[in-house]
């Protein structure tokens, strides 16, 4: 479901600031089209991570307004938020895999947190891990796997549930070039299949990696638009394409 | 939607078990609680068996030095109750009964029959129904007719305050109970707590994956139900021993009143229900502190 102006994503005037410190965040505005591809760049402390703890909804802004999937969520109660992040798939820059389970199990997660059966899980965490390539590693834990192949486990566990939204922060912090590129690729997989993507990154080389993509820059909270993403409706995926 | 998490829930969060001493804290906590609830309904029965036994009773003393006069007054006391409709039961206490229970106090030789020491005649009556202070008076009324040395005392009178001290033990014996059960209780809610912050971290990854408090909650309820229930069964035996122990030391001192205090079928019950009590109660504060533990997360 979309919100108004078909924007899966609404960001209106968004502060946020942690205690009495100054904001990290300010006047952020934005809409995110459903099937778009954005790029969210800006040097280190500008604020990225803040703004995807917004969007992955494990943060609620000092003031503004967010709507997502035609909800405000800033007034939504408590209990309904795990639904609403059932619908968002999350990268952590530091992948977050929960270290005591393999890497079908830490996969297979959103799958049983949404109540799904054991033998439904199977073939899709299968699928999917070979999908990124990880079915011979389907049974170690994250302590055996390399950095790319945890980054690898992670994307598969944000992706499994097929979300509306993909938020991935630094994806590719932690991966060489050509990892980097196969992760890219992924994205671009799933996008093409109808998720709308968020990837925050400092890697200038990476965006010209996705031609279609569109460029959102953080400087020091504020949030500009080199590309005209947050002008126009996007050139692929969304409902104006 | 609060669907249960899949799986084992002990594989995603391993540490949410109670690790270390927690069950074995949980079987004494069991233990205790046991023998204080078995001491308490033992108390009870003894307490309900001797009302039983007394309710009713009455001792009708004839209190006359003159050996003749007071076998004459005795008999015409007897006569008079076993008349009486009211009066279920009657029985002089024969002299040689008499002498053996004053015997320990005044010696042989103040209890036979060339004793110069007068004791009283002594009636046991058994009264329909319980003895009230008008059926006492009215009765203590028609005997001053036939015997005037006749003194009447319901037998549960005397026995007050042993029924205020079995009181007081049973209310000891119900806030042991208590008391041990609010242990039990914050004992799970450390562990809890334990667990919470060795498994912040899957916790966070479950919550941003859509998890919901009753779902996280619930592993670790079923985890720490499974350690109670363990703890529960080791201390339910441990007590079970202690108290065929003491049942066995208590029936060996024969004595009437200590022997009616032992336990009945349905006391077995409410004992073998503890384990599960403690279950219930681990539960429950497992999903309190973990629950409120979660409200603090967004």
């Amino acid at each position: 479901m979309s919100g108004a102006g078909g924007g899966i994503v609404q960001f209106d005037n968004v502060g946020l600031r942690y205690g009495s410190d100054r904001e990290v965040l300010s006047d952020v505005s934005f809409t995110l089209y459903p099937g778009s591809f954005y790029f969210l760049t800006g040097a280190s402390g500008a604020g990225k991570t803040s703004l995807l703890r917004l969007l992955y909804l494990a943060q609620r802004p000092s003031r503004g307004m967010i709507s997502m999937f035609g909800q405000d969520v800033i007034t939504l109660p408590r209990a309904r938020l795990p639904g609403f992040r059932r619908r968002i798939g999350t990268v952590f820059q530091d992948f977050r895999l929960v270290q005591h389970l393999s890497a079908f199990d830490n996969v297979a997660l959103p799958l049983r947190i949404s109540g799904m059966s054991e033998d439904a899980i199977r073939k899709p965490v299968s699928d999917m891990l070979e999908w990124v390539g990880l079915d011979h590693r389907a049974e170690a834990r994250p302590e055996t796997l390399s950095g790319g192949e945890q980054q690898r486990v992670a994307i598969a566990r944000a992706v499994i549930a097929r979300p509306e939204v993909l938020v991935a922060d630094e994806p590719t912090g932690n991966v060489d070039p050509d990892m980097a590129l196969k992760l890219l690729r992924l994205f671009d997989s799933l996008n093409r299949l109808g998720t709308t993507v968020v990837v925050a990154t400092h890697d200038v080389h990476l965006l010209r990696k996705v031609p279609d993509s569109l460029i959102m820059r953080l400087d020091k909270g504020r949030l500009s638009d080199p590309t005209g993403a947050l002008k126009y409706p996007p050139r692929r995926g969304g409902p104006n394409t | 939607m609060t669907a249960r998490l899949g799986g084992d829930a002990s594989r995603i969060l391993p540490q949410a078990r109670l690790s270390g001493p927690m069950p074995w804290v949980i079987a004494i906590m069991t233990a205790l609680t046991v023998i204080a609830l078995a001491g308490g309904l033992a108390l009870a029965n003894l307490a309900d068996n001797a009302r039983a036994e007394i309710s009713g009773g009455l001792t009708v003393q004839v209190v006359e030095a003159e050996p003749a006069a007071r076998d004459r007054q005795a008999e015409n006391a007897v006569a008079l109750l076993n008349n009486r409709d009211d009066v279920a039961e009657v029985r002089r206490v024969p002299e040689e009964e008499l002498a053996a229970l004053i015997e320990p106090w005044l010696g042989a030789a103040g209890t036979g029959s060339t004793s110069t020491i007068p004791t009283p005649a002594l009636i046991d009556v058994k009264l329909r129904g319980a003895v009230t202070d008008a059926r006492l008076a009215d009765l203590g009324a028609a005997l001053a007719r036939v015997a005037p040395a006749a003194r009447v005392d319901a037998q549960a009178s005397w026995l007050a305050p042993v029924f205020g001290a079995i009181s007081s033990l049973q209310f000891l014996a119900l806030g042991l109970v208590l008391l041990l059960a609010a242990t039990s209780a914050a004992a799970v809610w450390l562990a809890a707590r334990s667990a919470l912050g060795a498994n912040r971290d899957t916790i966070e990854v479950i919550h941003h994956l859509g998890g919901t408090d009753g779902q996280i909650a619930s592993i670790f309820q079923r985890s720490i139900a499974m350690d109670a229930l363990a703890g529960g069964a080791a201390g339910l035996l441990m007590a079970l021993a202690a108290i065929l122990l003491l049942g066995q030391q208590f029936a060996g001192l024969g004595s009437g009143l200590v022997a009616g205090g032992g336990l009945d079928p349905m006391d077995w019950i409410v004992i073998a229900a503890v384990p599960f009590a403690g279950v219930i109660l681990a539960m429950l504060t497992a999903r309190l502190t973990v629950v409120a533990a979660l409200r603090k997360m967004l």
